[in-house]
């Protein structure tokens, strides 16, 4: 794209990549999300803020799928929804194509969606119990393009069907007709019915079960191949993301702790955070998970939101703390295979994961 | 924006429709018919033995009230002085009997019924409609705008409603419209309630937030995912408004508020038949029992669709 965005453009070029070409789609810059609310009573209002994303910068490249993952709270969802225009940013730019999608008034905001679209957690919830699964997909076409002739409208609704696996003739059917998976299947194809560039799926596997899981996961895979979509994965374990991601970004309290190439990530992890996830992930096999035995020592509660720890927000759960985290703000700095991290002393800690 | 060319849509279609499609007899095969919310808890209630008799009750009720009163030789602001405060009787054509000055009670108390029910259906329309777009609308902003209309909502509601409808009948004089508006002017507060409160927490619901996200405006997400979703409790609400607003007419009847001569109410052939009811006992009775009848009907079939429509009962 611009001059800018060159060198890092290349510096990436050399990990193995879903596209060919690496122009980043999507810019964001800076964002935060800012939540306020009033405590108190009539004569004595305080306001506190919640930072739910605080300074959050990355680019995704066309074809390209970035994880996104933390614990509950940490501020996923609501980068993906401030992404998708649906929460306003305190701060921050979010530029898709080079045009910053936090300035455009609603009517243009609306254009744009063709292109960006999403998927949520919960299969069930995200489609309305009144409407058909035909209506469902049809919908953003509906909104679209108003004077689509009906047949072509059913003749891409059953197209987009196929393509996600469910049966066709199940079109009229309703949601609560359909087991969750199935539920997905059309979130999904409401999703890709617009042909977007950019899926945003916001743990749509989490409320499935494992084998489920998986095949929402290959099918989101398979569909990004043939299309050539950019996805954004959010998930709050790192065993799913692993699957499908090229790089992975790892949040805690609404900040970046690391921003990294997927088996960067998972074979030496640069912030204690991310190796502390990892060691999280639980394993199958009760003899190995013994045999193991690793301390898991990501105990404790995260901090209240509305009171964030001075410093780098991590240390109160953090082992290797000294006295400099509990007093400067870690930025994200870039270091090792171009990956990045936001941690005082990541360079003079060992985190590798045995074998990954 | 430009459709997708066509092409495109075509070959999205095709694609893979090739014999070792593992779909292809599938895709053969008809669509299949879904069973709606609707339609489940349509089933549901035919299955409600006393929703069921209640509603046939009701229809044989609004039926009669229609056609009934042309039945009989008699007209309801006829005097018939041979027969004055007469018993029931079929000989004499006055099936319920007549009252104090001889009008058939019979084709009264019908006729009273097409005014109690038109109250009935009429009000809780009007409330229907001004309450739940009212409700919607403050419910889907929120914010400020929510502050302000559900304020303007209490405060006609701490309005005493008879003063409120004293005030109407000095202001524009007796009339039937005016119970219409009055009755529907207090029972729309209710359900701007009930609506805001679900709109509330239909407008969080990730269905809205997907149909945010896919572009729809504020207005077909209120009508296509708000509005339906809220049909139920409504509809419940509804059915349970309407036994009370011919309660509340009737009662305003009663007061003398009311319909007046020659038109009647069930409420004021109650109040007259009350006067009567040593001497003539079936001038209270006859129009006394229809409304019973009929508030019954209206409580059974509500109950009936609060049960239907019940979200935890279904699976």
């Amino acid at each position: 794209m611009n001059a800018a965005a060159k060198p890092q453009a290349k510096g990436q070029a050399k990990t193995e990549a879903a596209a060919p070409e690496r122009k980043p789609v999507l810019r964001v810059q800076d964002l935060s999300v800012h939540f306020s609310d009033h405590v108190g009573h009539l004569f004595s209002r305080t306001t506190r803020t919640l930072k739910a994303v605080e300074g959050i910068s990355f680019e995704l490249y066309g074809g390209e799928t970035l994880g996104i993952v933390g614990e509950s709270g940490s501020g996923k969802s609501t980068l993906a929804r401030a992404i998708l225009g649906l929460v306003k940013p305190r701060r921050g730019r979010v530029l898709w194509m080079g045009e910053d999608l936090v300035q455009l008034e609603e009517e243009e905001m609306r254009a744009r969606r063709k292109d960006i679209q999403v998927v949520f957690q919960d299969p069930v919830a995200s489609l309305n119990p009144r409407m058909t699964a035909g209506d469902i997909i049809a919908e953003p076409l509906r909104t679209f393009y108003p004077h689509m002739a009906n047949l072509q409208v059913q003749e891409r609704t059953r197209g987009m069907m196929k393509m996600v696996g469910l049966l066709p003739n199940q079109i009229n059917r309703y949601p609560h007709e359909f087991s969750g998976g199935q539920c997905q299947r059309i979130s999904i194809a409401r999703s890709l019915v617009l042909n977007p560039k950019l899926i945003i799926c916001d743990e749509p596997v989490s409320a499935l079960d494992v084998s489920i899981q998986a095949q929402i996961v290959n099918l989101l895979r398979s569909l990004q191949k043939k299309l050539g979509l950019s996805l954004i994965f959010i998930a709050h374990d790192l065993s799913v993301v692993r699957h499908i991601s090229d790089r992975i970004l790892v949040m805690y309290m609404g900040r970046a702790m690391e921003l990294a190439q997927r088996d960067d990530l998972y074979r030496k992890p640069l912030h204690p955070y991310t190796n502390a996830l990892i060691k999280s992930v639980p394993i199958p096999d009760p003899d190995l998970a013994h045999a193991a035995r690793r301390e898991n020592w990501l105990t404790g509660d995260m901090p209240s939101p509305f009171n964030p720890p001075p410093g780098c927000v991590f240390h109160t759960r953090c082992p290797y703390a000294v006295n400099r985290c509990h007093a400067d703000i870690p930025a994200l700095r870039r270091l090792e295979h171009g990956d990045w991290a936001a941690c005082h002393r990541a360079e003079g800690l060992d985190l590798s994961v045995g074998d990954g | 924006m430009q459709l997708p060319p066509k092409e495109t849509l075509l070959a999205m279609a095709a694609t893979e429709t090739a014999d070792d499609d593992p779909f292809a007899a599938a895709l053969a095969q008809e669509p299949v018919r879904g069973r709606s919310l609707w339609s489940d808890a349509w089933h549901r209630l035919l299955k409600n033995r006393a929703a069921v008799t209640s509603g046939v009750i009701m229809i044989v009720m609004v039926l009669m009230v229609i056609f009934g009163p042309m039945l009989s030789e008699w007209s309801g602001d006829y005097t018939d002085w041979d027969h004055t405060a007469a018993p029931p009787s079929l000989e004499t054509g006055h099936w319920f009997g007549t009252d104090a000055v001889g009008r058939d009670i019979f084709v009264r108390t019908l006729e009273g019924g097409r005014i109690s029910l038109l109250v009935g259906v009429v009000a809780t329309l009007v409330s229907l409609i001004i309450g739940v777009s009212y409700g919607a609308i403050a419910g889907y902003y929120g914010g400020s705008t929510d502050k302000l209309m559900m304020r303007i909502v209490d405060i006609i509601y701490a309005l005493p409603f008879m003063f409120f409808v004293i005030l109407l009948m000095v202001v524009f004089g007796r009339n039937i419209l005016l119970i219409f508006v009055a009755i529907g002017a207090v029972n729309w507060l209710d359900m701007a309630r009930i609506v805001r409160g679900q709109t509330l927490g239909l407008k969080n619901t990730e269905y809205v937030e997907a149909a945010r996200a896919c572009g729809v405006g504020h207005w077909a997400i209120i009508r296509r995912h708000i509005v339906p979703n809220l049909i139920g409790v409504v509809m419940v609400y509804v059915t349970l408004t309407i036994p009370q607003v011919i309660l509340v007419e009737s009662f305003l009847s009663f007061l003398g508020l009311g319909v007046q001569e020659p038109m009647s109410s069930w409420g004021a052939l109650v109040n007259d038949g009350a006067q009567d009811m040593e001497s003539a006992p079936w001038t209270l009775a006859f129009p006394a029992a229809f409304l019973t009848i009929t508030l019954y009907c209206f409580n059974y079939i509500g109950d009936g669709m609060r049960d239907a429509l019940d979200p935890k009962d279904k699976s």
